[in-house]
Formats: structure tokens, sequence, C-alpha cells
């Protein structure tokens, strides 16, 4: 049984520091070479369902300000895992950078990821490595570009009046 | 024979009239609900507003089978050519309700993913405003529809007519289709 | 002998069945054998998929996006043998709005309105779950009454989104009479919304920093009357649907699914409470006011159509209990924060002092401004968890907003539920997973 109030940093017997966020919410900032292994150790120590995943596009806050020893990057994959046991949630922040937007997939641990990360794909481009479907799932298939990128226009159409007079 | 030897009540017409009368009286919508106003549409089809009033109340699941599309809600670039499709795989005469901002003009949804006005794909014939429009709103849009028809030609619908701004005279024209002559009109307008 | 023992006597390792709960959830959906990855494409060619086919003919069918029985514009793949359905996959997209985007483009005081539009069958969770993300970032408090308010609107938008599934169901599953008799229900509820809100569906009523008005003159009697015709139509749903023979051949021991696979699917809601895992967030993590009142969590045991049937119908007693305490319980006081940075003036002051009208059209115009940050807030909607990660750059406007949406989730595990079930059995079974379209493709 895990020890109540513990960090689920602590409880997972990970090397990285978590930090208390906003409303005491833990996060936790993993490298793409340790967020597998995160996850993994994670999982076994209880957090065994995948809330969310999701990604961020920080184009216009490339200097944002960090725990000491994360590099900012471009784009950010938001994971929440959640523990039905203690009822405790964590969430992990990987920095991708715009040069090399791939992560490893976290399907082979928590399969419920497999949608989240298409759309995750779909929406910012960003390439999930072993992932079983790796298609778009919102847009159309043959749509081009990543719609919630930063640098993408939202598209907006400017209203027509179709019946009002023309200029003479 | 004097019509005054007839025994029973009856009414005179022209037939155009019985068939308009007869159209509008079973208009059949097909369900193509896609967001929030389909719940508003199913509401005016059950038990409060009952569209069976209006002989209405049969949604059929099958577009051949319906004569009137009720586009509930916001219609995205990727449903679009779905919409397309089932429109065309409805018989003549059809009809098209418009229902909500968002069918009508995109709405506040005015991004990449939306497309701004369901006339920019089918012909439109009557534009039921709010967000979504309230059974009463519907209703009165399809008693709007109906005075359109008794009102209205009973031959196809002549190129470029319906639809606001759409030019129909760009669609391909079916096979075996003949334009009436221009300027004839064979139902008189009141 | 002990498992080390056996362990030791053959060649091949452990021979014993070894604990559901050891095998990998990986594993066990392979076991399912429901993943189906076939490319979405419109003009799908046969040849072009990769899927080794066995002896047997199998069929691919596309069931939607246009279909009577999808709950919108759900689009599933199925292959089939006979009438059998072997694997599948849902294909969403077809309404795809765009929300998130929009909401970055949107101030703070008109995000609930973006949000509200996602999940058009409980609107008031919508709204609810980003003004609590909204909060969170601003660190404000908000009255009791606000909260207590809250908590009654959301609830009984939890009984109408429950009966609304009930008539859909009834529908689905041929009973047109239990569609009559859910909408003619959720009318009265709506009829309240309407009086308190302004709008039958689509509300804009709950608000960061609180909510928008006060609950009109007489609400009491209103609500009372409400939660004391409830029960008894749930009673009489209870009398025709539970016990009938056609009802309980359609729906018992169809879909089932694991607690396990429901847990490593990520899903939330009466998907996962009907396998037995008494989940529920506003027992297990509470938020607004939901330690102060009494409820139960309902469970299922088999994880069939059935049981999430039984889930619902018992949450909507549940509720109406929940209603009469927030009745009983109700304090007085604002129904907004009385932060002069979020909250407009009173519609009185505006019409004497200048100042007030000025700071009115500040905030509906320019909106506030929130400190950096982020956050992930969730509660539960009738549909499972539903939570929003808000990023907060100082501006006026979210830098991001996500909603993590139940239906959206959920929908993965419509695969393992169609497998090996008859094709007719498929619109039970997509019925009893509730899929609302608007928020899946958000």
């Amino acid at each position: 049984m895990a020890a109540v109030g513990a960090s689920a940093a602590e409880l997972a017997g990970l090397s990285e520091t978590s930090s208390i966020g906003a409303s005491g919410q833990e996060v936790l900032h993993v490298t793409r070479e340790r967020y597998l292994e995160v996850a993994g150790a994670l999982r076994d120590a209880g957090f065994e369902m995948c809330a969310d995943l999701c990604g961020v596009d920080y184009l216009r806050h490339l200097d944002r300000p960090l725990p000491e020893g994360v590099t900012p990057e471009r784009f950010e994959i938001v994971v929440n895992l959640l523990s039905l046991e203690i009822h405790q949630r964590v969430r992990l922040r990987v920095q991708v950078p715009d040069s090399d937007p791939v992560v490893p997939t976290l399907f082979n641990l928590y399969p419920g990821t497999e949608n989240m990360e298409r759309e995750a794909f779909d929406l910012y481009g960003v390439c999930f490595e072993g992932h079983p479907d790796h298609t778009r799932i919102l847009m159309p298939d043959d749509w081009e570009g990543h719609p919630l990128r930063k640098d993408y226009s939202v598209g907006r159409v400017p209203v027509q009046f179709k019946q009002a007079p023309g200029p003479r | 024979m004097g019509l005054e030897d007839l025994n029973h009540n009856f009414l005179t017409g022209s037939l155009e009239e019985l068939v308009k009368w007869a159209r509008r009286s079973s208009l059949w919508p097909a369900t193509f609900g896609l967001a929030c106003c389909a719940i508003e549409m199913m509401a005016a089809g059950a038990a409060d507003f009952d569209l069976a009033r209006f002989g209405m109340e049969v949604f059929r699941g099958s577009p051949r089978q319906a004569d009137l599309m009720v586009v509930a809600g916001r219609v995205s670039q990727k449903m679009a050519p779905v919409l397309r499709q089932v429109y065309d795989q409805m018989v003549e005469p059809k009809w098209v309700i418009s229902m909500g901002v968002c069918a009508s003009t995109g709405g506040m949804f005015n991004n990449y993913a939306i497309v701004q006005g369901v006339d920019q794909i089918v012909p439109v014939d009557v534009y039921a405003p709010g967000c979504p429009p309230n059974p009463q709103t519907l209703i009165h849009a399809i008693l709007t529809l109906h005075e359109k028809i008794r009102l209205g030609e009973l031959t196809q619908r002549r190129p470029g007519e319906t639809g606001a701004g759409i030019d129909l005279a760009a669609e391909p024209v079916p096979p075996g289709w003949v334009a009436p002559p221009s300027g004839v009109r064979l139902g008189t307008p009141r | 002998m002990t498992s080390e023992e056996l362990k030791a006597e053959t060649s091949e390792g452990l021979q014993e069945l070894q604990e559901r709960d050891e095998t990998d959830p990986v594993a066990l959906a392979i076991e399912e054998g429901s993943p189906f990855r076939p490319p979405e494409g419109p003009m799908l060619d046969l040849g072009d998929i990769d899927v080794e086919f066995g002896e047997d003919e199998t069929m691919i069918i596309n069931m939607g996006p246009q279909h009577p029985s999808t709950h919108g514009v759900l689009r599933i793949m199925m292959e089939l043998e006979g009438e059998t359905v072997l694997r599948s996959k849902p294909v969403i997209g077809y309404l795809h709005t765009g929300m998130e985007k929009t909401g970055e483009e949107l101030t703070y005081v008109q995000g609930a309105t973006n949000v509200t539009r996602m999940d058009y069958l409980s609107p008031l969770h919508n709204e609810l779950v980003f003004s609590l993300a909204a909060e969170a970032l601003l660190h404000i408090e908000i009255p009791p009454r606000a909260t207590w308010i809250r908590m009654l609107m959301t609830e009984l938008n939890r009984i109408s989104s429950h009966v609304l599934w009930m008539a859909t169901n009834g529908m689905d599953l041929a009973s047109t009479s239990m569609m009559i008799y859910g909408f003619r229900d959720r009318e009265m509820i709506l009829s309240f919304f309407e009086k308190t809100t302004g709008l039958r569906m689509n509300h804009d009523y709950i608000r960061p920093g609180g909510v928008a008005a006060d609950l009109p003159d007489g609400w009491e009697d209103d609500v009372m009357s409400i939660i004391e015709t409830i029960p008894g139509r749930v009673d009489e749903y209870d009398e025709m649907l539970t016990g009938q023979p056609i009802f309980k051949h359609r729906t018992e021991g169809v879909g089932i699914i694991s607690p396990e696979l429901a847990i490593a699917m990520s899903a939330t809601g009466p998907i996962l409470r009907a396998s037995g895992v008494a989940w529920d967030l506003r027992r297990a993590m509470p938020y607004l006011a939901y330690g102060d009142v009494d409820f139960d969590v309902i469970v299922g045991t088999v994880g069939d159509v059935f049981d999430r049937y039984a889930v619902r119908l018992n949450e909507i007693r549940e509720s109406c209990k929940i209603v009469r305490q927030c009745v009983e319980k109700m304090p007085l006081g604002d129904y907004r924060a009385q932060d002069k940075k979020v909250t407009p003036p009173p519609r009185a002051r505006i019409d004497e002092s200048m100042e007030a009208l000025i700071h009115h059209f500040k905030i509906f115009t320019r909106g506030f401004e929130v400190p950096p940050g982020e956050v992930y807030t969730a509660i539960e909607s009738p549909r499972g968890e539903l939570g929003c990660y808000l990023v907060a750059d100082g501006s006026n406007k979210p830098y991001r907003m996500h909603i993590r949406a139940p239906s959206f989730v959920n929908l993965q595990s419509l695969p393992p539920l169609l497998r090996g079930g008859l094709i007719a059995d498929a619109v039970a079974v997509i019925s009893s997973v509730d899929p609302v379209m608007g928020e899946v493709d958000r």
C-alpha cells in the first residue's frame, strides 16, 4: 500500500523530482530518452490509467521558465496519469524539438492512448514512434498541415453579405 | 353532367394545387442530425412538439425515401462530401432546411474546420436561426417551407433560382432534363 | 506444489494460468483480437488493406457516418463473418469543429460559450470544467452559493442527459415509447433551464467567477416538482424495460468488457462503473461540494450493455438525491465572486456610475488577464471523466485549451465490446457507450 502524501516520483522511485504546479498538482518534467522508462515505473507504482495525452505548441513562448535542467523546446507532450487506488494524479511534460518531432509511443504501456496520440499527431504533427495506427484521426486523410500549430492560421473567412449591393 | 347532381361533398381545384397540397402535407425528413441541433430536431419530433401534426413524424433513415433534408448542425470539411452524397441520393422533388446558425453561416466557428454555410454545398430553401433553434423555430421553418411549396411551382426549380447566391446553372445537368422555356410558368404564384 | 517448483519442473516455464491482473493490457487486447486498423479513406479498396484474412470469407462494411443509430456522425468499419462482428474500427472526425483552436481566439469570458457546444447533452458540465480550470489559474474562491448552484444545475443536467440516453437507447432497441417518454421528461428539466439561464441548451451559465445569474424566484418549487416527478418516471422506465424479456435478451451478456481492459483503455464513467470499478470523481476526488452530500456510486457486476443501462438508470435516482440535498442546503449570499477583476458590476450600478459602465465594457470586450501557468481539472460528466487542460501565458486568452472528452476516449473500447457479437447487437453496444459526437470531434 502506498504511503499517503508521497509524491508520484517518490512512489515510483524516480531520479527526477517533481514540482508542484498551480493548485497543488504534481508535474514531472522528463526527457524524451527517459519518457518510456518513467511512464513504465509510474505504471508499476499504481498509476494504471492514462487519463489524457495532448500536445502544446509553445512557438510564441520558446523562452518560458522551466525548472533547472530542462531545455524548453517548441512542442510539449503532456500526459496525465491517474491512480485509481490512491486517488492521485501526476502530469508528465516532455519537451519535443521542432527539428525532430518524434516521441516514443505509450501504446504498449497504456493502450488507451491510441486515439489521443493519433489526435496529437493530427493536430500538432508530433510523431509517435511505434504507434500501431499512425494516421490522421480528426482531419481528412489528405489534409495538409497540422491545424493546432501556432503558425497555422485559424482560417477565418470574412463574413460575406451575399445580397448586399456591389460597388458601382 | 352538372355538378349539382352529385350526392357527396366535394371540392374542385386544379390538379396542380392537389399535388402541391399532397406534397406539403407529408414531407418526410431524412435524419441528418449532426450536432446540437439534432437533439432539438428530435425533441421537435417527440411528444411535446409533435411534428406528426404536420405529417412529418416519419424520420427516414434512408435518403431515398425522404424529400426533406434538415441539416441540423455544423458541417465540417470532412462531412461536406458525405452531405452532398446524401443530398444527391434523395429523389426529386427535394427541399433543404438549414437548421441553426452553424449550418447557415458557420456561426461562431469561423475557422479551418467548418464549412461556412451549407448553401455552399446544397441549395437551401429555408434558414432557421438560433443556436440551437428551439423546436418552435424549427416548426416555424417547416411551416415556412410548406407555404413555399404551396405557392411555388410544381415543376423542378429552374437553374439559378433557389439557394442564396449559389449558381445552380454551374451544376451538372442530370441526363434527360430539359430546361423549361423561360417566362413560362406552369403554376400561378399568388 | 508452489509455482516456483512447477516452473522448475517444466522446460517451458510456468504452466499454470496466471492471475488475470498480471496480464499485460496490450496482451489482453491482442488476446481479445479486436484491434483493426485499415486506412480510413473514402474510396477504400479492399486490395489495399494489409489485413490477413482467414480461410473463411469475411466482409468489411461501413456503418455511418450517416446512420440513424450511430448517434450523430460516427462511422464504424466492421469486419463481418456472416452476422458476427470480428474486428472493428471507429472512424471519427466528421464533426471536427476546431473548437480548441477557436478557444485560443476567445477570451476567458467568452470561453465558456465555446466549450458549452462540445458535449451538447450536458453543456453545463463543459462550462463547469472550463470555469474550474480558469479559477484554479486565477486563484479565486467562489462563494458557497455559486458552488451549490453549480452542483444543483449540473446534477439536473446529468438527469436530463441520462434521460435522453434512455430515450435514444430505447429508440435504438425499438422501444419507441421509451423515446417519447424520455423526451417528455427531459422537457421538464429544460424548461427549468430556460427559466434560469435563458436557453434550453448551450447555456453559457457557469462562467469563471461564479454563475451568470441567480436562480429565479420560486426555483425551489420548480426543482422540487422535478425531483418529485422524475423518480416516479424512472420507476416507470424500470418497469417497462428492466424486466421485459425482449429488452433483456437484447442487452444481457452483450458487449462485455472486463475491468482490467476498461482501465487499460482509459474508459471512464458508466462503462468503467458497469464493469465493477467504483470510480466516480465526485466521490474519489471531490470537487465543488460533493464531499458534503450523501449519494451512492452505482456499480455493475458483469460489464455488459444491461449493466450500463442499469448504472445510468440508478444514477438518475442518485442525482435526484443530490438535487434534493442541494435544495435543502442552498446557502444565501452572492452567486459570483466579488472580485473586481473578474466580476462585472451589477446591472443597476451601470445606470448610475460611469466607472461601472467602463468596467462592464472592459470585462466583456477585453476580458481579464490570467497569470501564467498550466492546470488540469477533471469532473465527472454523465459520460465519464471530463478534463480541461489550460495553459495561460498572462494574456486575456488561453494559450492552449484542451478538453479531455470522455466520449472520445470511451470510443476506443468499442472494438473489444463489439468483438464476437452479432451485427444487430452492434446498435445496442454503440448506444450503450453513449458517444456524443460533438465532444468526440470537438
